[in-house]
């Protein structure tokens, strides 16, 4: 059969690539030809994957992400890897070992994170879909800070065979798009079991989006619209949701009294999971090689010095900490316990609603070197986290501006109602399409 | 409350390496960090987590490894099909 | 002072005889391929790869835990175990650390006051082997480890017993025992190098603890223990302290030494591993039909076959062996069973011993064939033994092996007897005297002094006799039936 390939040569201005492929090959399928961005934290074999780590320089993996492998089998191209923060850490994919990337609709603000990179390519239109993750937010955030659309799947539903780990228990492969439609088409792609992630389900995804939501129930949690939300911003939001009254929705005030304690608990969880995957950079089997005429702890350290950046280690110290001989019980395992709440609160909720709605951020991107504070750099992941501790799946769809930036409306459904939360975000959609 | 002895410590728990300069600030925001988190403390329940998804396994059949060169080809330095390693004696 | 009472635990760690590892498809058969030859994403550890659990593996290991009579628990998973080394290809092991697959059990041995007693067992466990280190270099040109992956992800089971045993031996017997009934099960192979590996944990009573890890041979284990013993008590008799550390045995000089202490004060920070799912496994135990077991075999061997109890715990010890002793007898179990335990149990094994060579040495057809001519007193035991040493030798030497029978005629053994030799029952006037009475007969007249010896009531003076008609005949007279021959012709003379 003969390769066929497209020519990809994107004015990337934004620098959302870290690799370029200029001639893609293709096959047949769903997506023949549709050149399509993987952030670069997903496997893709034979093409450098770097997490934008500079512990992964060079790195080569022999193998593709079973996502990836499903999308050449739908005939698409893969059009390159994006930029991200370093190993899916951050919120504005300032923390990049290989510099960051402007946000399309405004240049000197960030574009969110981490998939910043594969928001950015897809709202400057060099890709029509992309591929980001999400373990906190890291697709809705960027979505919504571009004005773009992304879903983060119910957990388990894409497999994570592939993916670069940061969190296990929190994270997906999500698709990336600037329509509804095609979020849910790059979706029907990558769903479905897969036997080597022993975390995924059997639930494919075979949706067209549908805009009828007459009769849908819809919970509007106070917790989101409350002290740290920008009144502007819970603004637009609201109108957002008005034209979803207009449409037929119904809405109840609902609570989430463990969103009090959610953000501590994801932070625990995933600065756990990741001190724990991030031990086996080592610079023996793959990466900037360790210097074999040292001692083996020495070595290890000074790969790990040069290799991670700030906020990496940060992280991994607090990990470390959290799962050290005695403060177990006090962090991890009280943060399981934590999480286990958050995910009866949401249950309950979707008990007597539907969907939950709200912002998908509290404020709208914000300018580079602006959140210099690591804190108040994850108080800023306050209204996604909680979308992840309880595995439920959901979307930001852009809903209207504040100071000429982007702001995105958050959808959340039950668990493996994926199809319910894209209708909502695609009813909204054609009906501003107008 | 930790102090920069006890960061000394987890740095070199994890092997990651932390320079003197860096210590104080580290110290600092590690801090404010962990009372954030003190907020787990108020946390109440049994934490049985609910898993509908248990014997998750495969069938005992041998399928083909990697080519031993690529096995190797990402690795730093090899000698004799063995990857090697700095010294652990 | 203390009662001096040693008390000794266990952590066994054993390689489960399935074809792939335990996480993920890589054949384990890697023992004679080249290294980083059984490697793939997941047991490299490259970033993104994740485990999926080999059932059989499982199955495996609730067999064991059955036939040890342990509470197979109902949910268990899986933890990782985080450490930094180079053999560790994700930087954390995965195993099982506060959920085990089971728990309790027991293990019967022979203790040292020759009764049979129980180890009490603690739990049982699943997790993966790492991969193998060598290390390399010297000073001058610069030391370096070269690591090899083949080995990780090898499933292992992991067996915990209470400090129950009393002594090095009993702590011997207890592995020769155990691996006994894991081969029984046929879950694992105790041939292949490396497959069976220990912890040991020994105090004298009053004392602190002291770990020995990584003691890779059965008999390393009893002289690693023998060894602490010996250096604890002297420690304890010069009124030092037995520091409670981490040690390892070197087996080439055969001594304990201790570990670096940066060893010892690991925090493993074990936490549920994430991309795995609990089990629920404890209703697969009834549907499992466990084979005869050491003990068990045992009791038959010595109802079915008449067997001591000494020798058939030997015989039933090691599942080869037990095999091979009931193809011996197959053909003639009323014929062969006795003179086939002593033969085996005392006789082969020790020649195997000393020429350093497994059962597969001989075919069970010819020792079956070599039995048959003892039984028929066709050569006496002591030729027998020459026999059997020219059957190893030959197959040792890779030489085409004779028949026993044919050993026998080339070396010339054939027992000569008065009442069987063949010129006996062909010549009927009996003119023609058999070699034994000829000889008798010579002896008689060439150790004058001897007879009269005898005569004159000195009953050595017999057994003086007996030896030179043993010479004249090289060995080949019955010796019950010459006993019977010189009495009746030293009667005659009076």
């Amino acid at each position: 059969m003969a390769a066929r390939q497209i020519t990809f040569e994107p004015d990337d201005r934004y620098h959302a690539f870290l690799t370029v492929c200029r001639k893609a090959p293709h096959g047949d399928g769903k997506l023949t030809s549709v050149a399509i961005a993987v952030k670069d934290n997903i496997s893709t074999q034979g093409i450098e994957t770097t997490c934008a780590s500079k512990i992964l320089k060079g790195y080569i993996p022999p193998y593709d992400a079973h996502a990836v492998t499903l999308l050449k089998g739908a005939g698409a191209a893969i059009a390159g890897k994006t930029n991200m923060d370093e190993f899916g850490m951050g919120t504005t994919t300032e923390n990049s070992a290989y510099g960051p990337t402007l946000n399309p609709c405004d240049p000197a603000r960030v574009p969110g994170g981490s998939s910043g990179g594969s928001a950015a390519a897809v709202a400057a239109g060099m890709v029509r879909m992309a591929l980001g993750t999400d373990t906190g937010g890291s697709i809705r955030c960027p979505a919504a800070f571009c004005g773009i659309i992304g879903l983060k799947p119910t957990y388990g539903r894409v497999s994570r065979y592939g993916l670069i780990a940061y969190a296990n228990s929190l994270e997906q492969i999500g698709p990336m798009a600037r329509t509804v439609s095609d979020v849910s088409l790059l979706m029907s792609v990558i769903a479905g079991h897969d036997r080597r992630d022993s975390t995924s389900y059997d639930r494919p995804y075979t949706h067209m989006p549908s805009a009828e939501i007459r009769g849908l129930k819809i919970g509007i949690p106070q917790e989101y619209f409350g002290a740290g939300v920008d009144p502007k911003v819970a603004g637009v939001v609201r109108k957002a949701i008005g034209r979803l009254e207009e449409l037929g929705a119904t809405t109840l005030p609902c609570n989430i009294p463990s969103m009090e304690y959610a953000l501590a608990a994801y932070y625990v969880t995933c600065t756990s999971e990741a001190s724990s995957n991030l031990a086996r950079f080592d610079g023996v089997r793959y990466g900037p090689a360790a210097d074999t005429k040292k001692p083996w702890h020495d070595a290890f350290r000074e790969v790990r010095r040069a290799g991670f950046g700030t906020e990496i280690r940060r992280r991994i110290m607090l990990g470390t900490f959290a799962l050290s001989s005695g403060y177990y019980g006090k962090y991890y395992a009280k943060a399981q316990v934590a999480r286990e709440n958050v995910r009866k609160d949401f249950a309950r909720i979707l008990d007597n609603v539907d969907v939950i709605c709200g912002p998908t951020m509290p404020t709208i991107a914000f300018r580079f070197g602006e959140k210099s504070d690591p804190l108040s750099m994850y108080l800023s992941d306050i209204l996604t986290v909680p979308v992840n501790l309880a595995g439920i799946p959901a979307i930001s769809v852009p809903c209207g501006k504040v100071d000429g930036m982007p702001v995105g409306l958050q959808v959340m459904g039950r668990p493996f109602e994926d199809e319910r939360v894209i209708d909502t975000a695609f009813a909204y959609e054609q009906a501003v399409k107008g | 409350m930790v102090t920069e002895k006890d960061v000394v410590h987890i740095a070199d728990l994890a092997d990651i390496g932390i320079d003197a300069a860096e210590l104080g600030t580290f110290t600092g925001q590690f801090n404010a960090i962990l009372e954030y988190f003190d907020i787990l403390d108020r946390v109440h329940g049994d934490g049985t987590i609910v898993r509908d998804l248990h014997n998750v396994m495969r069938e005992d059949e041998a399928e083909p490894s990697l080519p031993q060169e690529e096995v190797l080809a990402n690795a730093g330095a090899d000698e004799d099909g063995f990857i090697k390693a700095p010294r652990v004696m | 002072m203390t009662g001096g009472e040693i008390i000794v635990g266990l952590e066994v760690h054993c390689q489960l005889d399935t074809k792939s590892k335990l996480f993920c498809g890589c054949s384990t058969d890697y023992r004679d391929d080249g290294p980083n030859t059984h490697v793939c994403p997941i047991c490299l550890g490259l970033p993104g790869s994740m485990p999926v659990l080999n059932r059989r593996a499982i199955e495996y290991a609730i067999r064991v835990a059955k036939a040890l009579d342990c509470t197979v628990i109902q949910e268990s998973e899986f933890s990782r175990k985080n450490y930094f080394y180079p053999d560790l290809d994700k930087a954390y092991q995965i195993t099982q650390y506060d959920k085990p697959l089971a728990e309790g059990g027991y293990l019967e041995i022979e203790g040292d006051d020759g009764r049979e007693r129980r180890v009490q067992l603690t739990r049982i466990h699943v997790e993966e082997d790492p991969g193998r280190l060598v290390h390399m270099g010297n000073a001058e040109r610069g030391r370096y480890s070269l690591v090899d992956y083949n080995r990780a992800g090898i499933p292992l089971i992991e067996i915990v017993t209470e400090p129950d045993m009393r002594s090095p031996k009993e702590a011997r017997r207890f592995l020769n025992k155990l691996r006994a009934t894991l081969e029984y099960l046929a879950v694992f192979d105790s041939e292949k190098e490396g497959s069976l590996r220990v912890d040991a944990n020994i105090s004298i009573k009053g004392s602190e603890r002291v770990e020995i890890k990584n003691i890779t041979s059965y008999k390393g284990v009893e002289k690693a223990l023998t060894f602490e013993v010996t250096r604890q008590k002297n420690l304890i008799r010069r009124g030092h302290a037995v520091n409670r550390e981490t040690r390892h045995f070197l087996e080439a000089r055969g001594i304990t030494q201790s570990a670096r202490s940066k060893e010892q004060e690991h925090d493993y920070r074990y936490f549920p591993e994430p991309d795995l799912r609990p089990l629920h496994v404890q209703s697969w135990v009834p549907d499992i039909t466990l084979p005869e077991l050491p003990d068990a075999r045992r009791e038959r061997f010595m109802a079915q076959y008449g067997c001591s109890l000494n020798h058939a715990r030997t015989l039933t010890g090691d599942l080869r062996l037990a095999n091979f002793f009931e193809t011996v007898v197959a053909g003639d179990p009323k014929g062969l069973s006795s003179l086939a335990a002593t033969w085996t149990a005392d006789t082969l094994i020790g020649e195997l011993n000393y020429r350093d060579v497994s059962l597969d040495a001989l075919d069970a057809a010819s020792f079956s064939a070599l039995l048959t001519l003892l039984k028929n007193g066709t050569i006496t035991d002591k030729s027998g033994i020459e026999v059997l040493r020219v059957m190893l030798d030959q197959r040792l030497r890779g030489e085409p092996a004779d028949t026993p029978n044919a050993i026998v005629d080339r070396m010339g053994v054939r027992k000569i007897t008065a009442t069987l030799h063949p010129a006996h029952k062909s010549i009927p006037s009996g003119n023609v005297p058999d070699p034994v009475t000829a000889a008798i007969s010579d002896v008689l007249k060439e150790q004058q002094k001897a007879v009269e010896d005898y005569r004159g009531g000195k009953k050595e003076a017999f057994n003086f006799l007996v030896g030179q008609v043993m010479k004249k005949t090289r060995g080949c007279a019955d010796p019950a039936e010459l006993n019977r021959l010189l009495a009746e012709e030293l009667k005659k003379e009076t």
